[in-house]
């Protein structure tokens, strides 16, 4: 399948009502792949596209501070502002920032909605313009490598050669790996967060659940709601419940709910939530249904699926970092068994196999998978370290 | 910084790679990237000490000397430093094997169970010896392999590698008995600080 957007027929064009306007106004955007379209994985051709992004700092005149921050499944670009939707503030405000770990008075932050996303990157609920409704199921199946590419035409666009450093968690920390993987020679510093080099059965298993939860709604309608005027709402709350499970752990959720009832002080003997942990759930579900487009969620959820760095490289990972000059500082949380320990250990030991420049820091919590998102203190400490460190580092090769 | 890291700072050459394994909180790799400019990466089995590193801005990772020095190319360091661990890993001769596969050198130092106070302790109390390099009781150390300078020197012989400086040191850390590999080496020195290569 071919996909190639005219110019008069831009992906930017509004797009048809969603209720829920998941277009954040604020971003910045840029119009990319207007001489060439962006080659995806699939082997399909997209372009032009729309990249919505968002910066913090200045970009200095030797363009040697920008860092990337890479969002996760269900982020977005509003990493250290107030998010336009929810109207709550940026999901990393406890570490970028004037003075923060990333300190927006020294560096250029940068934070692009993901290619297959819903907050004004061109995805499933943009208009195809062949045929004037939203793409549904007629968008391409995209990869995280897809995503990087998109990345990367931004960071031309924004004349930047080499990135200082590249940091994001989960999905996030999946672009981070291919970013150093594809364009060694542009990233100088990268951190991987809470992360693998490759999704695993487990969780692919786990995002099945989520899609089949949303495609099993009868408003999905194969995936045209848009143009039909429905929502898949129960199917994507589902699947977002499913989800979020998997982002704690046992003793975080024992800690938060126990067995503890909801607003009542005897079990109902019905199917209401009777418990607070099925109150909390039901509500993480219809919240996320007024911010996210089920579509996207199926595309991105894929991407990951889809995700191996080794695969290119027959099975050796250490391969895809041959030769690397990146500096790098991997990061994982010992109750996160979405993304464990051993996981972001194969990446330090296939770094170690090339003798890269790696640390790697286990961070002790309970909070599960979600951690890399919540104020941890010692995770701040240890990318505080990483990152002035590096910026020395980086400033001795400057001229 | 420690007795034996001082003795190990002077035999690393400036502006080497360096990997220092069981580097603790890192402060021989701050001291070598400060004053040597070296670039240090560290390997360490306590994750507070990893974290310590990092926070401070040295490359650490977690792991162990046993396990994990396989995963590091040949000749991936000019030296490699393995200071007070040899005798706490499972496989010794493995170990130094590894060391001098990943590095062009090799510096290590441990213990010196020949120490005459250690001898001493041990003719005369009956008890397992315990000093300033061996503080643990028999009960609670982490060593299991430990040897005396001369088991060392036939070790290196056996595995066919050359031991470029050997220094016997003491508690204040002076060297002790000439070329620090001999039998003088071996009563009086507390600890040994060894440089090899295998001529590679």
């Amino acid at each position: 399948m071919t996909v190639v957007n005219t110019p008069d027929q831009l992906p930017s064009a509004p797009s048809p009502a969603l209720d829920t306007a998941p277009e954040g106004g604020h971003s910045k955007r840029a119009l990319l792949g207007l001489d060439a379209p962006l080659q995806l994985d699939s082997g399909a051709l997209l372009g032009p596209l729309t990249v919505a992004y968002e910066t913090y700092g200045t970009l200095n005149a030797t363009k040697s501070n920008a860092v990337l921050v890479c969002h996760a499944l269900t982020g977005d670009q509003y990493v250290a502002s107030i998010n336009p939707v929810t109207g709550k503030p940026g999901w990393w405000t406890g570490l970028i920032g004037p003075g923060q770990a990333v300190d927006t008075d020294r560096f250029f932050v940068i934070c692009a909605n993901v290619l297959g996303g819903c907050m004004g990157t061109t995805g499933p609920k943009d208009l195809n313009p062949n045929s004037c409704k939203p793409f549904g199921l007629d968008f391409p199946v995209i990869t995280i490598a897809d995503m990087v590419r998109a990345q990367a035409m931004l960071i031309d666009h924004l004349g930047i050669d080499s990135l200082f450093c590249v940091i994001g968690g989960s999905m996030g920390g999946m672009q981070v790996l291919q970013w150093a993987a594809a364009y060694p020679q542009r990233v100088f510093a990268a951190v991987p967060i809470a992360t693998a080099a490759r999704h695993s059965a487990q969780n692919i298993a786990f995002h099945e659940v989520g899609r089949q939860a949303i495609m099993a709604d009868p408003e999905w309608r194969e995936g045209r709601y848009l143009d039909q005027g429905t929502r898949p709402r129960a199917g994507l709350a589902v699947a977002r419940m499913a989800a979020h499970i998997t982002y704690l752990s046992e003793p975080a959720l024992h800690r938060k709910f126990g067995r503890r009832l909801q607003a009542r002080d005897r079990l109902g003997f019905s199917f209401d939530a009777d418990f607070q942990v099925e109150s909390y759930l039901r509500y993480q579900g219809s919240s996320f249904v007024e911010r996210f487009d089920a579509n996207s969620y199926l595309y991105i959820t894929r991407a990951m699926d889809y995700f191996d760095l080794a695969q290119p490289h027959d099975g050796v990972l250490s391969a895809a970092f041959k030769g690397t000059k990146t500096r790098f500082c991997v990061v994982s949380f010992t109750s996160d068994w979405l993304f464990p320990t051993p996981e972001n250990r194969k990446i330090v030991h296939a770094l170690n196999a090339v003798a890269a420049n790696v640390s790697f820091v286990e961070i002790e919590t309970d909070k599960g998978h979600d951690a890399f998102l919540l104020d941890e203190p010692e995770f701040n400490r240890t990318l505080t370290g990483f990152i002035s460190s590096a910026w020395a580092a980086r400033q001795k090769t400057m001229p | 910084m420690r007795v034996d890291l001082r003795a190990i700072a002077e035999m690393v050459a400036p502006g080497a790679k360096v990997l220092d394994v069981g580097c603790g909180d890192g402060d021989l790799l701050a001291w070598l990237g400060e004053h040597k400019g070296v670039d240090g990466r560290g390997v360490e089995l306590s994750q507070a000490g990893v974290n310590a590193c990092v926070a401070r801005g040295l490359s650490a990772v977690q792991g162990d000397a046993d396990t994990d020095l396989v995963d590091y190319p040949t000749d991936a360091f000019d030296f490699v430093i393995l200071s007070q661990t040899l005798q706490a890993t499972r496989n010794p001769r493995a170990v130094v094997t590894e060391l001098l596969r990943i590095g062009r050198h090799a510096i290590v130092s441990f213990p010196n169970f020949a120490y005459w106070r250690v001898r001493a302790h041990l003719l005369l109390r009956g008890t397992m010896p315990m000093t300033s390099c061996l503080a643990e009781p028999w009960y609670a150390t982490p060593n299991i392999h430990l040897c005396t300078i001369r088991d060392f020197v036939d070790l290196a012989r056996e595995l066919g590698i050359t031991i470029e400086r050997g220094l016997a040191v003491d508690r204040s850390g002076r060297a002790r008995g000439v070329g620090g590999t001999g039998t003088i080496a071996n009563i009086f020195g507390e600890q040994a600080v060894f440089l090899l290569t295998t001529g590679r």
